[in-house]
Parts: C-alpha cells; structure tokens; sequence
C-alpha cells in the first residue's frame, strides 16, 4: 500500500520546468493573498485588485510610467545578478544610486548653463563611476580585511543619503531655490531626451536594454560569466580551478556599482531634472527582489521588473483611490519573495509516494 | 561638561543603547543555532507598531508588550518556516522578512501617525536589557541545553546522529530572537519616541546586526559593542546641539560640521568597528557559529 503522506526526497538534478514556473506560482499566490487582506481591510477585493493592478496600466501614460519605474529597477537587478550569481551579497544597491545621481549630476550642475551634445554621456560615465567607486569600499573591505559584505554596503547606503542631504541642502542648493533643499535644473542638453512626446519614457529605457543584453552574453559566453557561476556553486570547486576569487569580487561589485550608478543618473537626468533629497523610492532594495524574481537571468529579470514596477504604479494608486499608505507595495514585494523562495522547494526536493514495506 | 550633564548625558547613553541591546542578543541567539535572520529591521518595525496601536485601543502596556512579542513570533515564524521547512535561502528570506515589515508595519500604522500617548518609565527595561544578556550568557556557557543549542550551531549533523531535534532548538531559536527583536521595537515605540512613524527604527535593526560580528558572538560583547555604538550616536548629538565646528584648517570643515556628517557618523562608527573586529580572519572563523546560513536536510 502507499503511504498517506509523501515524503520528501532531493531532486537529482534541479528541474527546469519548475525553474520557470516557481516566480509564476509566487505571483499568483501573492494575488490571493493580497485579495485576503483587502478583504479583511474591508475592501471589495475585486475592486482593490483592480485598482491596484489593472486600471494603473489601461493608458499608453499609464504604460509610459510602468516602463519609467521599472527601468532602473531591471537596470540594478541585472548588476546585482553579478554579484548574487557569485553569492556576493551586495544589499547597498540603493547608496550606489545615490553616489551615481552625485557624481554624474554634479557634473549637470557644474555645467548647467552649457548645451552640448556630449554632456549627457559626460554625465553617464560620471554616474557609472560614482556608483562603481562607492561599490568598490565594500568589496575592498571585503578583500583585505574580511568584512562583511551585507553589513558594510548597508551602511553606505545611509551614509550616501546623507552626503547628498549635505550637498543639497549646503554646497549645491539652488540659489534662486527659495531654501528648498534641491538644486539648480540640468541644461537641456543634460536631460535625458524623451522617446515620445508628452509621455515620461526616456533614452534611459534604451541603454538599459543594451546593457541588459551586454550581460546576457557576459553570462552565458564569457569565461567570466562562467566564473561567477561556478564560484557560486561551489567555491571549492572554484579555487581548485584556479578562479582569482578577489578579482571576481571587484568586478561583480564595480560592475553592479556602475549599473546602479547609471540607474541614479538616469532618474535624476530624466523624470526629475535636477537632484533632491529623495530621488530614489527605495529601487536599489527592490531590485534585490527583482533579480531573485528574475532568476538572476536577464530575461527573467525583464519580466520581473515589469510585474514589481506595477507594485509600485499600484500603490500610488490604492493611496490616491483607497487611502492605504504606499509602502503596501513593499508589503506585496515581500510577500512575493517569500512564496518565491518558499516555492524553490520545488525546483530542489520532490513529493514521493513510496511504498511502505 | 560638569558632573550634572555627564549624568545626563550618562542616561541619554542608557535609554538609547537598550533596544539595541535587546535585538543584538535575540539575533545571537538566533546565530548561535546557525541561522542568520536579516529581518531584524523588519521584526522591530512590526514590534513597534503592534506595541503602539495595542496601546492606543486598549490602554494596556501589558496587553501591548504581550502583543509585540505575539507580533515578533509570527514574523520569525514566517521565517522559520521558510529556511527550516522549505529550506530557502536565509540571506533571501531574511531582507524579503524586513521589506515585508516595512509595509506591513506602515500599513498597520497609518491610521495612527501622530496619535499621542504616555510614554513608560525606561529604566525597569535599561535593567532588563542588563538581565537578559545575562541569563543568555548563563544559558550558553553553563548549562547542558545551552551546550545543544551551540553544538546545533556548530555541526547540525553531528547533534542530529546525538538525537537532537536540529529543526525543533533551530525554531526555538528563531522564535527568541524574532520576539527580542519585536520586543526591542515596542520600546522604542513606548518608552524611547513614545510615538508611531513609518521606519522609526531607522536602521537599529541592522546595527544589531553588525553588532552580532562585533561581539564575535559572545553574548557579554553584545553589550560593550551596543554602549560603543549608543555612546557615539548621543556624543555626536550632543556635539550638534552645543554647535561645535572642525576650525577652518581641516579639509573640508564645512562637511565635517554639518548635520549630515555628524548624523552619518555612527555608521562610520560602526564600519571602521567591523572593519578592525573582521580582519583578524581566523577568530571569526573560529568563533562564528560554523553552520551559520547552511540548511539542514535529513535525507530521507
């Protein structure tokens, strides 16, 4: 006879099917729930759905501002992909925004009254730069001195908020701003040209795509792309092999830096146009759920970033429509991470029914 | 400073380090059985709401430190289910427990921002905190159970062929940890800001955190690294309330003076801690728990 209850055995190779199927899974019961607690909030959990994920995506605006959010969030998820395929924990994406939006658009500010066709790159490479040098201290205490990564990018996440609460608020403030802690407006030349007129969408869409797509061919046909994967398999394995695991780290770091920093300079030299105090409505953590969504795969990553930007869009919503706070979209993001890694059981272990002797 | 603001300034120091206290040695206890719950951040902030919004309809402290800790087991429980059952990824599972808090705590709390309420007398929790590392301490080091718990941590194979129950102490130790944790943020929310606003915990979830490397996980440490980070963060305070500026010849005065630098410093505080504590390589490695972050499957 078959036992009653299966048990649990370990799947020989991890399956496929359920690679892709889990995020789905994830999102569906994430659905369910949700539509539980509206109710329970004494809301028509049909209304509160829709609300909050149909009706903020029935425009072409609306499209427009899906695809405005969820660029710099498929941007970053793509650069921490780097680091997480090598389980490098870098949670500090959100400070290497910051440092992105400082360095290239301080460089906006600086030539604020200039209009030239190369100040936009100018400022693109400074935010690259910035975010990369800002990513590189944890990865440089986590080389020489053994610090932990997770703790140490945090902190500078916070201490990148306040360097630029110093900046606007002292050094760069507007001067015609009315003591309003932002900064002088870019010049035309520093903004990020828009892809259709009347709508928020801009060239930063573009260059994330390329970059997206620069690191699919990194991971699937370079040696470094098979380098950090196996470093994230089995380290052990790695070091047999010879793989130069510092060297692996300040890459994936400078790398992730760099995306997050172009990320942060795109959000300041698009929708906004100058820098204040609160350019960034926490997309450097949201990514960490984006690329976990997105299976650390670009594709996976794109799709992710669609399904978590309507979070977002869905928030303001159900404030505006329904008066709930918008951080419940933070409630949804985590809700949706857990069913993921609580569904990655199925990718990992199988149900059997055995036969009892 | 004369003798009257030293002891001011003495209890400022006191009340402020408490919570940190408290959430620094639920998480040791955590990573003493080998598993690392980053949702520290995300339990204090559903502790603290529960506390504050028990307090309001109700009126009880009882009932609201009842509840924050009622509130801290189920987040932790949430947890534990994840990386003990379904074996998920701790690192994973811990920041989606902190997101989740975030909105589940501001969802809770939005009807309440601003509302008034008379804060409680800190000093019985100042001596607690005192307390209870303590008694952990005791617990670890000198009895047989204490023992278990640390050999779980240190080699879940060998302490399951012993016949202990790695999953049942692993939750055990979740559940302690998750409930200090809410705990330290109904102080917060009652005794230390006796008020509600979103992400009041401002980032003391993770210095508890930092403080579990800091203390090489031994639980007296929690307190010399909790009093360390408490201190600075209340000096820099008091610097800015006197108005103190760096004289014109440092680089850079300007920045060094301003808010921003002042209010950044204990996070420098506490990298530069970390930094020193972790470059020493082989005591972390010798005296973190060895099983840390690893899951534990049986096998069938």
């Amino acid at each position: 006879m078959t036992n009653l209850f299966p048990t649990i055995v370990s799947r020989a190779q991890s399956s496929n099917i359920m690679n892709i199927f889990v995020p789905i899974i994830a999102i569906i019961l994430t659905l369910i729930t949700g539509s539980i607690i509206f109710s329970l909030m004494g809301f028509n959990a049909l209304f509160a759905l829709h609300t909050f994920f149909i009706s903020p995506i029935s425009t072409t605006y609306g499209i427009s501002e899906l695809l405005v959010k969820a660029t710099p969030l498929a941007l970053i998820a793509t650069g921490l992909a780097f680091c997480f395929k090598n389980n490098i924990y870098n949670i500090g994406a959100e400070g290497q925004l910051t440092m992105g939006a400082i360095f290239g658009g301080g460089i906006g500010i600086f030539f604020h009254d200039t209009n030239s066709f190369w100040l936009l790159p100018l400022m693109i490479i400074g935010g690259a730069i910035g975010g990369s040098l800002w990513a590189m201290i944890p990865a440089l205490l986590k080389n020489k001195f053994n610090t932990n990564e997770i703790l140490t990018s945090l902190m500078l996440v916070y201490v990148a908020l306040l360097i630029l609460d110093f900046l606007v608020v002292g050094p760069w403030r507007d001067p015609d701003g009315y003591s309003f802690p932002k900064t002088r407006p870019f010049s035309d030349s520093g903004r990020m040209p828009l892809l259709f007129d009347g709508l928020r969408i801009h060239i930063g869409l573009i260059i994330t795509l390329i970059l997206i797509i620069i690191s699919w061919f990194v991971f699937a046909k370079t040696i470094f792309g098979f380098q950090l994967k196996v470093s994230g398999f089995s380290p052990i394995a790695a070091r047999y092999a010879g793989f130069n695991q510092k060297i692996l780290i300040y890459l994936a770091f400078g790398i992730c830096g760099a995306f997050a920093g172009i990320a942060g300079l795109a959000e300041v030299s698009g929708p906004i146009g100058l820098i204040y105090r609160d350019i960034s409505p926490n997309y450097g953590f949201t990514a960490i759920i984006v690329a976990f969504l997105g299976r650390l795969h670009p594709l996976g990553i794109i799709f992710a970033s669609l399904v978590i930007a309507l979070t977002y869009l869905g928030a303001e919503d159900a404030q505006l429509f329904m008066q709930i706070p918008a951080a419940v979209g933070f409630l949804f993001q985590g809700l949706v991470l857990f069913y993921l890694l609580g569904a990655d059981f199925l990718v990992k272990y199988k149900f059997e029914f055995k036969k009892s002797k | 400073m004369n003798y009257l603001e030293l002891i001011g300034f003495i209890q400022i120091v006191l009340i402020a380090t408490t919570p940190v206290v408290f959430a620094g040695i639920g998480e040791l206890v955590t990573e003493k059985s080998g598993v690392l719950n980053l949702g520290v951040e995300g339990m204090m902030l559903v502790g603290a709401v529960t506390a504050f919004v028990t307090l309001v309809i109700t009126g009880s402290y009882v009932l609201a430190f009842l509840f924050s800790i009622l509130a801290g087991i189920f987040m932790s429980g949430l947890f534990a289910f994840l990386v003990l059952i379904l074996m998920s990824n701790q690192v994973a599972t811990g920041l989606s427990l902190t997101i989740f808090g975030i909105g589940l705590s501001s969802m809770i709390g939005k009807k309440y921002i601003g509302t008034p309420i008379d804060g409680l007398t800190p000093w019985y929790f100042v001596i607690l905190s005192f307390i209870i590392v303590f008694l952990v301490g005791y617990f670890f080091y000198k009895t047989k159970s204490g023992l278990i718990v640390r050999a779980v941590g240190e080699s879940h194979n060998s302490a399951h062929a012993l016949g202990y129950s790695v999953l049942k102490i692993r939750l055990l130790a979740i559940l302690f940890g998750g409930s200090m944790c809410a705990f330290a943020g109904s102080y917060i929310s009652i005794c230390y800001a006796p008020m509600w606003q979103e992400g009041m915990i401002a980032g003391r979830g993770w210095i508890a955190l930092a403080l579990v490397v800091f203390s090489t996980w031994k639980p007296s440490r929690i307190l010399i690294g909790a009093y360390i980070f408490g201190g600075t963060s209340i000096f820099q305070m008091h610097l800015q309330g006197k108005g103190f500026r760096f004289p014109d010849w440092v680089p850079f005065d300007n920045f060094f003076s301003s808010a921003p630098f002042f209010n950044m410093s204990p996070y420098l505080a506490t990298m530069i801690v970390l930094v020193i504590i972790s470059s020493n390589k082989l005591r972390i490695k010798l005296s973190a728990p060895a099983c840390l972050t690893m899951p534990f499957y049986k096998g069938s």
